[in-house]
């Protein structure tokens, strides 16, 4: 799978290449070298120096000057790995490792071991630039500014705010993530989104839907103590390495399983005890033929269902028609092995469950997150240290972008967009609400779901009258965000093609610069990395990080904050937009976005983490136990790295965070939970009507000894606690809506911290639900691929109808009712490399990780390779049913099994076959280009979310 | 006397390079040597195993033993380096290396070997430790910094060990106490084929 090149000489460009200009007013490590008298030969000998000699001298620095070293976090994964930067006369100069982060143990992956290439950014976009008549122009920060604004107020007024699509970024800090989320809510849309929306945005709603909260449940760390592990479609050995640390340290030391179900023999089940191999796009199946055993046999957990989980007798009725023989006709997997595995987790409890892209990435990925929970919930493994389900998230800060809501569905702190929710925001903020009503087209888009980021490019296409809004998508802003990441390559070409006008904000020009054949029109803005400037970021076990600012911006690049108040002030709503946060020049300050999201994101406890105690638990890292998460002794006795979420009430509280969600074993006061009451307390008639409140469970501490609802004002007169609140939290409940006040909409946290006083959860005591009753299919069932190559099938486990879903027509049915296996009769699925990351175009630009990957590849078995002439390492076309082709190399293995293709899909800068390397800027063509997996990647949506197939379609492959 | 060693654990090993680019960031190792690499055998079938390879500074170094112009020389903790002024890059170590350490730069038109280049377990070389000239022909001293080799120091599930032997086998002791049973550095699986620890 990893192809290596071993000579060393690099087929695509050079290193060399990269001797070029420098820009002139930022300092950047050569001009660093030339000031210190170090280059050893001068500058203009490096142009002509082979590439090794380059990188000496590039190498050469000031031995003397005094070195300052920085603390700050990876820009790849959501591990968190702490980043020991040391910095001489401004440069980046060495990476040390960060011994006493409790993530990651001084540990780095190749990623990690090469951040500091980022800040040296040699490919990086300098200065800003525009598109004209087919040649890229170095322009000004204030003309870029100026002309992309009154471009986009033309737009407004002719076409309405809708009209403007903001991309924003899992890249991005949480302050930045937060005040891009507040600026596309100023300029008057909910079409927004980011990289969650197509990376775990169907587990976000499967698992919230299903006890409350949509995020991973425990830590890494908290593998320790896992007797059992399972793994459904994720590959940490490449996609999260330093997480493997935590694995093999459960399965060395407490002798635990380790079993890998995926289509590919990863990495991960290199290391694994037990791998299943089975067919793209049948988790569903796969999930209740290992549930099957357990509830035959008797192995759930009965006192924990009993008290903790709600519907599972309607589950029941439909595993129990996943026989052994059904599961194997369907997924391929033996039913002796499903048994095994199942008798393997019922006798290691508590086992972690863990799942990641090849899980969620389907059309009815939905049901795939949710059969996992149910699978979790039967063993009884929720709300247990050494259970949970760890849903490891894919870039370093998309659980915090997600918490931001940066979506277009939702306002900050998954409030949604109800009238109430803009409300609660509006006070946050202390704009009038009709003032932001009066931004948007009208109070009904105000409240309804935006497009959504994997279907932008048909906003742009879709006929008018098919869209629930004013106008077709006229600008597309691509904030931190990679095209090549997306499905359906050719549509997007033509849609970047139509776009009135077309924005890109990155540290690298991405490939929205050049997959489109557009002559003007286009504008690149430089952003910087998160090394060049500081704030908070959210790693998946929900603890926050602080970073701090390594260099300055690099070039002419400008931290996103700088670069959202240069537009806000432009577009005319500045001063609205930053009331409360202080601006320094044109850089608003980073610690007052922090405390104004603390201000406003009660529902999920982002309001304890204040600026000062992140910072603190950064300082003090030593003192955190390596497995607990929760420091000993020190000044922060007591509390667990990073705060995680929910941290209650205030940062005066001092809440010490929660390290693992639902765990009843400890009071609330001391990161306790219990199942949130998030669906009422009684099941519909329909549903037979339960309770739906934990029935005998309760947090340890609790003075209310059995199920509760959410906590409102109202509720707490009842219990007569009303009387714990202060006067000056009683004034702020009063003025927000009385009675009617809850524990999400006060303001004080007064109702938070008198709940917490008496031991309860703020959102209630409640049942997990097994049955989702407002979803497509309430109970989990199979639905075969859109594109399947099971025909078979298609009687019993056929899609949905087509429907509208988020502003536009959603295909479904009509796709898959048409044969296309006999043409295209392989299964393609795509995946992650260690080297690279998302499109990987900074990654692709980082010569250390470059020179690992040289070459886009696809991987396909030896058998089908032999019945189609196709030998290792040829040049080969891969066509899917929507006749999109990539041409890349084939490697010949039995990683994949027979009948399936898999692509990485970290390549970019060729397109069907094209190099497009001579349309990047200059200098700024990553070292490394390929073609783009999702080039070739069908249509295809979530019923819930729509997050992009990128899973299971179909192909066929050519010798080219 | 400390005597320097390289340890690399088959059972934690995932080849996510790390270890390679940790190496070539702190040395400032150019685009096609390789001081460090993960070698996999069995790819993508059971049995896959992978180990990161470097010199392993042998104590009685072939290396050093055929070396025609004597450019070798072993520190008193036990790590093999060479002097880059004398090497005449004939690459005869190459040919007695047990592990393809020895690298060689392609600095010339027609493809001349130049200078060997190899890992230095992060000591520099015969300069002034820390100085400039030692930096530029033989990347970082960490050694003379009292830090170990950085490849291991950012090992992303510790499978790479480096320190005093003494040491690294105590580690390993642990761990494999910690672990149970007798598997090797090379797995449960050579020692009994075909079983898995379960």
């Amino acid at each position: 799978m990893l192809r290596k090149k071993r000579d060393g000489v690099a087929s695509g460009p050079r290193l060399s290449d990269s001797v070029m200009e420098t820009a002139p007013r930022a300092m950047d490590r050569r001009t660093f070298l030339k000031r210190s008298g170090l280059t050893a030969g001068g500058l203009a000998a490096a142009a002509t120096m082979t590439t090794g000699r380059v990188s000496r001298a590039r190498a050469a620095q000031a031995k003397s000057a005094p070195v300052k070293t920085v603390k700050t976090v990876c820009t790849h994964c959501s591990v968190g790995c702490t980043v020991i930067a040391e910095v001489q006369n401004g440069v980046w100069t060495r990476q040390q490792p960060g011994f006493d982060s409790p993530f990651n143990l001084g540990g780095h992956c190749a990623k990690g071991a090469a951040v500091r290439e980022h800040a040296h950014g040699e490919r990086r976009l300098k200065y800003p630039m525009k598109l004209v008549d087919g040649k890229w122009k170095r322009i000004s920060w204030d003309e870029a500014i100026n002309e992309i604004g009154d471009k986009m107020l033309e737009i407004r007024k002719s076409s309405g705010p809708d009209s403007v699509y903001w991309l924003g970024s899992a890249k991005h800090s949480n302050e930045q993530a937060y005040l891009f989320r507040k600026f596309y809510a100023f300029w008057g849309t909910n079409n927004g989104d980011h990289q969650a929306r197509i990376c775990h945005s169907t587990t976000v709603a499967g698992v919230a839907n299903t006890w409350g909260y949509g995020a991973m449940t425990n830590s890494y760390n908290d593998i320790h103590k896992s007797r059992s592990m399972i793994l459904f479609g994720s590959n940490p050995a490449e996609a999260h390495p330093v997480a493997l640390q935590h694995i093999l340290k459960a399965k060395e030391e407490n002798n635990a399983a380790l079993i890998v179900c995926d289509p590919r023999f990863t990495r991960t089940a290199a290391k694994a005890t037990e791998y299943v191999r089975f067919r793209p796009g049948t988790d569903v199946p796969l999930v209740w033929g290992i549930l099957y055993h357990i509830l035959k046999n008797g192995w759930e957990d009965k006192a924990y269902i009993r008290a903790r989980v709600w519907g599972l007798d309607f589950v029941k009725k439909e595993v129990m028609k996943w026989t052994p023989e059904e599961v194997e006709r369907v997924t391929g997997v033996p039913g002796s092995q499903l048994e095994r595995v199942a008798r393997t987790l019922a006798n290691n409890r508590p086992g972690t469950l863990i799942w990641c892209m090849g899980g969620t990435q389907h059309h009815q990925g939905n049901n795939n997150t949710r059969a996992y929970c149910i699978l979790q919930l039967a063993l009884g493994n929720i709300g247990k240290s050494g259970g949970g389900a760890n849903i490891f998230r894919g870039h370093d800060n998309v659980q915090g972008a997600t918490d931001m809501c940066v979506l277009s569905h939702s306002l900050p702190g998954y409030y949604g967009l109800k009238k109430g929710s803009w409300k609660h925001w509006c006070r946050v903020w202390d704009v009038d609400y009709e003032w932001m009503k009066g931004r948007f087209a009208s109070e009904k888009l105000m409240q309804s779901k935006g497009i959504p980021v994997s279907r932008w490019i048909d906003g742009v296409l879709e006929k008018k009258e098919n869209i629930d809004q004013p106008d077709n998508l006229r600008a597309m802003v691509f904030w931190g965000h990679a095209p090549n990441s997306q499905t359906r390559g050719p549509e997007m070409k033509k849609a970047m093609e139509k776009l009135d006008l077309l924005v890109v904000v990155d540290p690298y020009p991405t490939v929205s610069a050049v997959m489109h054949d557009r002559k003007d029109g286009v504008y690149l803005l430089p952003a910087s990395t998160q090394y060049e400037t500081y704030g908070s970021v959210t790693a998946s076990n929900r603890s926050i990080q602080w970073r701090d600012k390594v260099v300055d911006p690099l070039f002419e690049s400008l931290p996103d904050h700088v670069i959202m108040y240069k537009f806000a002030k432009k577009l005319g709503f500045a001063d609205q937009m930053f009331k409360h946060i202080k601006v320094n020049g044109e850089e608003p300050l980073v610690e007052d976005i922090t405390r104004e999201f603390n201000k406003g994101m009660w529902t999920i406890g982002y309001t304890g983490q204040s600026p000062e105690r992140l910072k603190a638990h950064m300082k003090y890292q030593h003192t955190f136990d390596k497995t607990t998460l929760q420091a000993k002794g020190g000044p922060l006795d007591g509390e667990y790295y990073g705060l995680p979420w929910p941290c209650w009430g205030t940062a005066q509280m001092k809440h010490p965070g929660t390290p693992n969600l639902y765990d009843p074993s400890k009071p609330v006061a001391k990161g306790g939970l219990c199942f949130r009451a998030r669906f009422g307390v009684k099941a519909p008639d329909a549903w037979g009507g339960g309770n739906l409140l934990a029935e005998g469970s309760w947090p340890v501490g609790s003075e209310i000894k059995d199920g509760y609802p959410e906590f409102t004002m109202a509720m707490l007169k009842k219990l007569g606690w009303d009387k714990d609140l202060t006067d000056a939290e009683r004034k702020v409940i009063e003025a927000v809506a009385g009675d009617k006040t809850n524990w999400k909409t006060d303001l004080s946290g007064g109702i938070q911290r008198v709940a917490i006083k008496h031991g309860c959860a703020p959102f209630g005591n409640a049942k997990a639900r097994t049955v989702v009753w407002n979803f497509p299919d309430p109970v989990p069932i199979h639905r075969e691929p859109l594109y399947t190559p099971r025909r078979d099938l298609l009687d019993k486990y056929a899609t949905y109808e087509d429907k509208k879903a988020y502003r536009l027509p959603t295909k479904y049915a009509s796709i898959q009712k048409v044969d296309y296996a006999k043409d295209y009769p392989l299964i393609l699925t795509s995946g992650r490399l260690v080297e690279y990351e998302g499109g990987g175009e900074e990654t692709r630009s980082n010569p250390w990780l470059a020179e690992l990957q040289q070459h886009m590849f696809a991987e396909i078995n030896l058998a089908d390779a032999n019945d189609l002439g196709i030998r290792d390492g040829e040049m080969i076309w891969i066509e899917s049913p929507e006749k999109s082709k990539v041409l890349v190399k084939a490697m010949v293995t039995e990683r994949v099994g027979r009948g399936v293709v898999f692509m990485p899909f970290h390549f970019g800068g060729w397109f069907e076959g094209k190099n497009l390397k001579d349309k990047y800027p200059e200098g700024t063509q990553p070292y490394v280009l390929g073609e783009a997996a999702n080039t070739a990647m069908t249509y295809g949506y979530d019923s819930v979310t729509q997050m992009q197939e990128t899973k299971a379609t179909l192909c066929k492959v050519m010798k080219a | 006397m400390a005597r320097m060693k390289f340890l690399c654990d088959a059972e934690r090993c995932i080849e996510c390079n790390g270890c390679v680019t940790a190496c070539k960031n702190e040395n400032e190792v150019p685009w096609g040597v390789n001081r460090r690499r993960v070698i996999t055998i069995n790819d993508g079938k059971p049995g896959e195993r992978s180990l990161s390879v470097a010199c392993m500074h042998c104590s009685d170094a072939p290396c050093m033993a055929v070396c025609p112009v004597d450019c070798f020389y072993q520190t008193a903790d036990g790590i093999v380096l060479h002097n880059k002024d004398m090497c005449i890059g004939c690459g005869y170590c190459f040919y007695a290396c047990p592990f393809g350490a020895p690298q060689f730069p392609r600095n010339g038109a027609f493809g001349t070997r130049g200078k060997m280049d190899k890992c230095t377990f992060c000591a520099g070389g015969p300069e002034p430790d820390g100085s400039q000239e030692e930096f530029s022909k033989y990347g970082r001293n960490r050694i003379a910094e009292g830090k170990l080799p950085i490849c291991a120091e950012m090992c992303s599930t510790k499978a790479l060990l480096a320190g005093d032997g003494e040491e690294v086998a105590n580690i390993y002791r642990e761990r494999v106490i910690m672990r149970g049973f007798g598997s090797g550095a090379w797995g449960w699986g050579r020692a009994y084929p075909g079983q898995n620890p379960g």
